[in-house]
C-alpha cells in the first residue's frame, strides 16, 4: 500500500497558476523611480551637448566664465562646491557623531524622543528658510565673531586671510553644516543602533565605563557605517542651491580665502539660468548640472552601498 | 583605585561633551524658529497679506496670495501624479520586494531623494518649459513630482510592511486575489502611515525652491492659470529676500514663516500618527 502511495503515477502535476497580473502591475509602475532617473541623466546629456563639445574636458578646468566671449569653465564653482562641502563636513561631523551616539544609546527614551524630534524638523526645515536666517542673521553674527578674529590673528596662513566678508564660502559652509547635520545624525543613529547588543553588553560586563565601551568598542565597530553617513551628508552638501546662492557671494573666481565670496555649481545654475541666452551659454549651465547630478549620484551609490553592507554585517 | 576614578571622570566628562554637542545641534533650529517667528510675525498678522497679491515696493498692502494659490496648485498637480504611482511602487516593494528587480527600484529610489533638486528643474525645463517656449506651473509640478516619487514609495514600504502577515494569510485564505488583500484588505489597514509619507512628501515639494526657479518663474499677479507662470511661497522667499527694500524682505520673513509653519504642522501631526500606527499595528 504504502509503495503505490509513494509510486509516480500518483503523483499531480503542479496546478497552473494564473499569471500575476497584479504583480506585474505593480512592478511596471514601480518603473517610474529608476526610468525617471535615466531619463533626467539623459535629458541633461543631451542638452549640454552644445557645450560638451565646444568644450571637452577642458571645461572641468577652465577658470573663464565669460558670456560675452561665450568662454566657460566650471573650475571656479567645482573648487566652491568642494571647498564649503568640507567645511561644513568638519564642522558637522564631531556634532552628528554625538547626536547619534546619544540617539543610539539603548534605556530610557524622554529627553532622547525630545532631541530626535528636534533633529527631524531640523531636517524638514526648507533650503529657502535657511538661506534667509543665513543671510540676515547667521552672516552677519559669524563675519564680526569668527571671520574677523581669525583673519586678524591667522592672515599668514593660507586661506583664512584677506579682507572678511559677510557673503563668502566660510558664511556658506556654515549654513551647509546645520542643514547636513540631520542626515549624518539620523543614519550613523541607525548604524550605531544595528550594532549587536551582546558587544555592548559584554564590554560593560567585563567592567568598561560608558565611555570605553563608546569610544573603543561601538564607534569602531560602526566605522564604516558612519564613514558611509559621512558620504551621504556630503552627497547632501553638494547638491544644496538656494541657501547656498543666498550667502556665497556669488563671484565665479577661485578665492584666496575661505572669507572671500566664491561660487557652487549648484548656486549659478540657479542664479544665471533664467537669463542665459544662446546654446553655449545655455549649455554649459546644464553641463554645469549634469557634473553635479554624476558626482552626487555615484557619491550617493557608494553612501548606500556602505550603509546597508555595515547593517547587514551587524544584524549577522 | 585613583586609577579607577580617573576612568569614571573621563567617561563623566565625555558624557557631558556629547550632551554639549547636542544641545549645540539644537541651537540653529531654535535661532531658525525664533527669527522667522519675530521677523514674521509683523508681516502675517496683517490679514491683507493672506488676502492681496504682491505690489511693487513702497506700495501698502502687499500681499503673497498669488503665492500661496501658486504653491497649492503647482504642488497639487505635483500630488496627483506622484502619490498613486509612488503607492503602487511601494506597495510592489512591500508585497514582492526580494528579488533583484526590487532591489534595483529600492536603489534608484534612494538616489532620487538624494538628486540634487536644482537637476530637476533643468529636466522640467528641457522637457516641457522649451516645447512649449514659455514657463508654466505645470513643468515645476513635473519637477516637483519626480521628487515626491522616492519619497512616497519608501514611506509606503515601509508603512505597508509594518502591517502583519496574518492579515494578509487570512485574506488569501478567504480566497481573495492578492490584489483584493492588497489593495482592499492591507492598504486601509497602512493607511495612516501611507497618508502620512504622502503629507510629508507634500511639505517637501512645497518648500522646494531650486525645482521651480526656471519652471514656475514667478508671478506678481494672481493666477489659477497652471499653463503660465506661476508664484510659489519658496520663490517668494528667495527673491524678496535678496532685493535691498525693507518692506519686501519683510513680506519674505512673512512668507518664511508661514512655509514653516506648514512644515511644522505637518511634521509634528505626522510623527503622531505614525506612533499611533505602530502601536495599533503591534496589537493586531
Amino acid at each position: 500500500m504504502a509503495a503505490a502511495v509513494d509510486s509516480p503515477a500518483i503523483a499531480v502535476a503542479p496546478i497552473p497558476r494564473p499569471p500575476d497580473r497584479y504583480r506585474t502591475f505593480t512592478a511596471f509602475v514601480s518603473w517610474a523611480a529608476p526610468a525617471s532617473l535615466i531619463l533626467i541623466v539623459a535629458v541633461l546629456i543631451q542638452q549640454a551637448w552644445p557645450s560638451v563639445t565646444r568644450f571637452g574636458l577642458g571645461f572641468l578646468v577652465g577658470q573663464d566664465w565669460n558670456q560675452v566671449t561665450n568662454t566657460f569653465g566650471a573650475l571656479p564653482f567645482i573648487f566652491g562646491t568642494l571647498v564649503t562641502s568640507a567645511i561644513a563636513l568638519v564642522i558637522a561631523l564631531p556634532v552628528g557623531i554625538a547626536v547619534a551616539v546619544l540617539l543610539a544609546e539603548p534605556g530610557q527614551q524622554g529627553l532622547r524622543g525630545a532631541l530626535g524630534t528636534g533633529i527631524e524638523l531640523l531636517a524638514a526645515i526648507p533650503s529657502v528658510v535657511y538661506g534667509i536666517w543665513a543671510l540676515y542673521v547667521l552672516a552677519p553674527w559669524a563675519l564680526v565673531h569668527i571671520e574677523t578674529p581669525i583673519t586678524d590673528h591667522l592672515a599668514s596662513v593660507p586661506f583664512l586671510g584677506g579682507v572678511p566678508r559677510q557673503t563668502s564660502l566660510f558664511s556658506a559652509s556654515l549654513v551647509l553644516a546645520v542643514m547636513i547635520l540631520p542626515t549624518l545624525a539620523a543614519v550613523s543613529r541607525d548604524v550605531i543602533r544595528a550594532v549587536p547588543r551582546g558587544l555592548r553588553e559584554s564590554t560593560v560586563a567585563l567592567g568598561a565605563t560608558w565611555w570605553e565601551t563608546t569610544w573603543r568598542v561601538i564607534l569602531p565597530a560602526a566605522r564604516a557605517g558612519i564613514f558611509g553617513a559621512t558620504v551621504l551628508a556630503l552627497g547632501r552638501a553638494l547638491a544644496e542651491t538656494v541657501a547656498v546662492a543666498m550667502v556665497i557671494g556669488n563671484r565665479p573666481e577661485i578665492p584666496h580665502s575661505i572669507f572671500s565670496p566664491g561660487y557652487t555649481l549648484a548656486a549659478v545654475i540657479a542664479n544665471e539660468f533664467v537669463e542665459a541666452t544662446g546654446d553655449v551659454y545655455q549649455g554649459a549651465l546644464v553641463e554645469i548640472g549634469l557634473v553635479l547630478i554624476l558626482v552626487t549620484l555615484t557619491v550617493n551609490v557608494v553612501a548606500l552601498l556602505l550603509v546597508h553592507s555595515a547593517k547587514a554585517r551587524a544584524a549577522v | 583605585m585613583r586609577h579607577n576614578l580617573m576612568r569614571r571622570f573621563s567617561s563623566n566628562f565625555a558624557m557631558a561633551v556629547m550632551y554639549a554637542l547636542t544641545a549645540l545641534a539644537l541651537v540653529p533650529l531654535g535661532l531658525v524658529l525664533w527669527f522667522t517667528i519675530a521677523k514674521g510675525l509683523p508681516a502675517v498678522t496683517n490679514l491683507e497679506f493672506f488676502i492681496n497679491s504682491q505690489r511693487p515696493s513702497g506700495i501698502p498692502g502687499s500681499g503673497i496670495a498669488n503665492a500661496i494659490v501658486g504653491s497649492a496648485i503647482i504642488v497639487g498637480l505635483a500630488s496627483v501624479a506622484a502619490i498613486p504611482v509612488g503607492v503602487l511602487g511601494g506597495v510592489y516593494l512591500a508585497e514582492y520586494g526580494s528579488g533583484r528587480w526590487a532591489s534595483w527600484v529600492r536603489l534608484a529610489s534612494d538616489v532620487l531623494v538624494g538628486a540634487p533638486s536644482i537637476a530637476l528643474g533643468l529636466f522640467a525645463y528641457a522637457l516641457v518649459v522649451v516645447p512649449q517656449h514659455h514657463f508654466s506651473g505645470t513643468s515645476a509640478s513635473v519637477a516637483l513630482a519626480i521628487l515626491m516619487l522616492p519619497v512616497v514609495i519608501r514611506t509606503t514600504e515601509s508603512a505597508v510592511g509594518l502591517i502583519p502577515n496574518g492579515l494578509r494569510e487570512s485574506g488569501l485564505a478567504l480566497g481573495l486575489p492578492r490584489w483584493r488583500v492588497s489593495l482592499q484588505l492591507i492598504l486601509p489597514a497602512a493607511a495612516p502611515g501611507v497618508i502620512t509619507g504622502a503629507l510629508l512628501a507634500v511639505a517637501r515639494a512645497a518648500g522646494e525652491t531650486a525645482p521651480v526657479l526656471f519652471t514656475a518663474l514667478g508671478n506678481q499677479r494672481l493666477s489659477f492659470d497652471p499653463g503660465h507662470p506661476m508664484s510659489t511661497l519658496p520663490l517668494v522667499v528667495f527673491r524678496d529676500a535678496l532685493t535691498p527694500y525693507k518692506d519686501l524682505q519683510q513680506e519674505a520673513w512673512g512668507a518664511a514663516l508661514v512655509l514653516v509653519f506648514m512644515v511644522l504642522v505637518i511634521n509634528l501631526g505626522s510623527r503622531w500618527v505614525l506612533r499611533r500606527q505602530i502601536r495599533l499595528a503591534r496589537q493586531l
